[in-house]
């Protein structure tokens, strides 16, 4: 027991006296979570619009001027059939089409109440969401301007999403990055601590010594262990107070499947580091064969749902995309473990035999 | 009693130029409380032997046994009986000397404390940089190092690959001081080095070219037996003077040993004259010729070009 604190201790110096990889372990998650966070979904200026005025009226023309305005839009194009909606999609013209009805103001005086159709390009589903939003608030905006008029006036709105209409991308991107930041960290650090110990000799005279081969093992994988229950916990806390994505269920329940893809990704790293030969090799294995394919596959940028098949397939043996799920689920969605337990099992599988292969492959003896 | 028993070990691999290097076949003992020297130069076998002794490698055929246990079938035995010092600096250089110590200390269940009288005369002289990291030490001081953690938990048997290599001189004569203490704690000692002067200070010594064996005896044994008369020659022009003894007739083999030739002669019935006289009439001048003893690295390079002779004819 004392051989092995003493390993881990060694371990937490490697770390604290690499500051500069420290920083980058603890800077990587705030960064990567700020920039998609703000920067990227921050508020969108001057998207593309195309009006398709069926109404021609004094309202059409009063909410045509709103959007002219309004700084978020730009009129790109004004239509004159329905089929153009379609057709400028296409083009990847325009992010958004506003449809006004038929006599619109007609229905205003006399039904009280009128529909405007907002038809959104919703590949990227967020952006979709945000100028939607935008183009709702507009149309809102005229509504309570005629009903000071004192008259009852409801104009609705209806949104059409093209291309995703559930809008699953939502909440997509805080428990993607969980996916990927704690794989990066604990798969490539993992792999890349045991593998330095070989490229600098220092494994030859560690295996010369009475320490069991999985002691070194777990007192490697220890320490990142622990950095990466804490940035899980950094990138909770930036998503729920600077993102204000809330956690819906259990925060117990998320730490602790939290640990268990952790320490699925550390068998990942184990595994990586019975086949590199230098910490380069181990690095590229990690970026190639882990974070590209969990970056693409997990559903973390592009839906899953929308991917060929082969591809869908290909996702479920991405750990990743189903701890993806585990955090939606129980942080987005606020489910119990009982919804999550196919996951889990996934995941625990995938645990085992992955271990189960490291110590097949660990090797005993120099090559 | 033999400590170390090698018996026809082989092994064989290729390296990035895909050619076959390796050892074959050797066969050797070391007795307890020896200090045996694996002399020979780079890409001899050395590494490879140490590496197959200490566990890390098995070898192709053969088998060997450290302390009575088998390489291959006891290697947790051997493992924790051992003191191994690899021929790269395998220390974690991002911790300190005190930190390396201890924590190789407990690696092998042990503590610092415990054997201190035993690495106390090396300690002392790294002591005072204890807090340093050891990658910012000096090349003897890391060899130190090395050597206190190797031998942190008293090991019966240590293995130590060319432990002097890139160490200046006053370091390496301080090692090989620290190794003949060593030695009376009783204490095994295998050591390889390219370095032939050190020769002289193990108790027995293998030459090794190209995975073999030349010979293994005691240093003075060796240097006894070499049969020639050896003349130590020197010239004004050093170059010219090297070919032309080449040419003469009773040279068995010229050498240069750094600002000397070394000359050894067929017969016995040459003498200084001679060599002075084929000498003036080459034209040169300055010359001083005197009769000297063997040293191993005449040994090493006749014993090299008698094998190199006697393989050329086996394979006419």
């Amino acid at each position: 027991m004392k051989q092995f604190i003493s390993f881990v201790k060694k371990e937490f110096y490697h770390i604290f006296r690499d500051w500069r990889s420290l920083m980058l372990l603890i800077g990587i998650p705030i960064t990567q979570i700020l920039i998609l966070g703000f920067a990227v979904t921050d508020e969108i200026k001057n998207s593309e619009i195309a009006i398709l005025d069926n109404a021609q009226d004094a309202a059409s023309q009063n909410l045509e001027g709103r959007f002219r305005a309004s700084k978020y839009f730009h009129i790109v194009k004004m239509l004159h059939t329905p089929d153009e909606i379609d057709r400028e999609f296409r083009k990847g013209k325009i992010k958004i089409a506003v449809v006004f009805p038929k006599g619109l103001r007609e229905d205003l005086m006399h039904g009280n109440k009128a529909q405007i159709e907002i038809v959104a390009d919703a590949s990227d589903p967020n952006m979709a969401t945000v100028i939607s939003g935008y183009a709702s608030a507009i149309i809102l905006d005229y509504q309570q301007e005629i009903i000071s008029d004192n008259l009852p006036y409801f104009i609705t709105t209806k949104i059409r999403m093209l291309y995703n209409p559930e809008l699953k991308g939502a909440y997509n991107f805080v428990p993607g990055l969980m996916g990927l930041i704690l794989m990066l960290i604990c798969a490539m650090m993992t792999a890349v601590a045991i593998v330095r110990e070989k490229e600098l000799g220092t494994m030859e005279v560690l295996l010369v010594s009475p320490i069991k081969p999985y002691m070194i093992v777990i007192a490697k994988a220890l320490p990142y262990t622990l950095l990466s229950l804490i940035n899980t916990t950094i990138i909770l806390l930036l998503s729920v107070y600077a993102l204000k994505v809330p956690i819906a269920g259990s925060v117990v329940l998320l730490l602790l499947e939290s640990l268990l893809f952790i320490i699925a990704s550390l068998s990942l790293g184990l595994m990586i580091s019975t086949i590199a030969k230098t910490q380069q090799a181990a690095m590229m294995m990690s970026i190639v064969g882990l974070m590209v394919p969990t970056t693409m596959l997990s559903g973390y940028i592009y839906p899953i749902e929308n991917m060929p098949l082969i591809l869908q397939w290909a996702s479920h043996i991405i750990p990743a995309k189903w701890y993806i799920n585990i955090v939606k689920a129980v942080m987005i969605k606020g489910l119990g473990f009982q919804s999550v337990i196919k996951e889990n099992l996934i995941l625990l599988g995938f645990i085992v035999l992955l271990i189960w292969g490291s110590v097949q492959r660990f090797k005993i003896r120099l090559e | 009693m033999a400590t170390i028993v090698v018996e026809h070990i082989s092994k064989s691999y290729t390296n990035d130029k895909k050619t076959q290097i390796g050892i074959s076949d050797l066969s050797f003992t070391v007795n307890k409380g020896e200090i045996f020297g694996l002399i020979g130069p780079d890409g001899a076998g050395k590494t490879t032997l140490i590496r197959i002794l200490t566990t890390l490698l098995l070898a192709d055929s053969g088998t060997a046994s450290v302390d009575g246990n088998d390489v291959v079938k006891d290697y947790k035995a051997i493992r924790n009986n051992i003191g191994y010092m690899p021929g790269r600096f395998s220390l974690y250089q991002d911790l300190s000397v005190e930190e390396n110590l201890n924590f190789f200390a407990t690696a092998f269940k042990t503590t610092v404390e415990e054997n201190y009288e035993l690495i106390k005369d090396i300690y002392v002289q790294i002591e005072p940089f204890k807090t340093r990291r050891a990658g910012k030490l000096s090349g003897g001081m890391k060899q130190k190092l090395a050597l206190c953690c190797a031998l942190v938990h008293k090991p019966s048997v240590l293995f130590l690959d060319e432990p002097t290599t890139g160490v200046d001189a006053i370091s390496r004569r301080e090692f090989w001081d620290m190794l003949k203490r060593l030695k009376t704690q009783g204490i095994t000692i295998l050591v390889s080095t390219p370095y032939m002067d050190e020769a002289n200070l193990c108790d027995r010594i293998a030459l090794i070219q190209g995975g073999k064996i030349l010979v293994i005896d005691s240093p003075e044994e060796i240097k006894h037996n070499y049969k020639h008369a050896l003349w130590a020659i020197k010239t004004e022009d050093m170059f010219k003077s090297l070919i032309d003894l080449r040419t003469f007739n009773s040279t068995l083999s010229c050498f240069s040993f750094g600002d000397v030739h070394h000359l050894s002669v067929k017969d016995n019935i040459t003498t200084k004259e001679d060599i002075l006289n084929f000498l003036k009439e080459k034209g040169h001048t300055e010359i001083d010729v005197q009769p000297i003893s063997a040293n191993i690295e005449d040994c090493f390079m006749e014993l090299m070009t008698k094998t190199n002779t006697s393989n050329t004819l086996v394979n006419a």
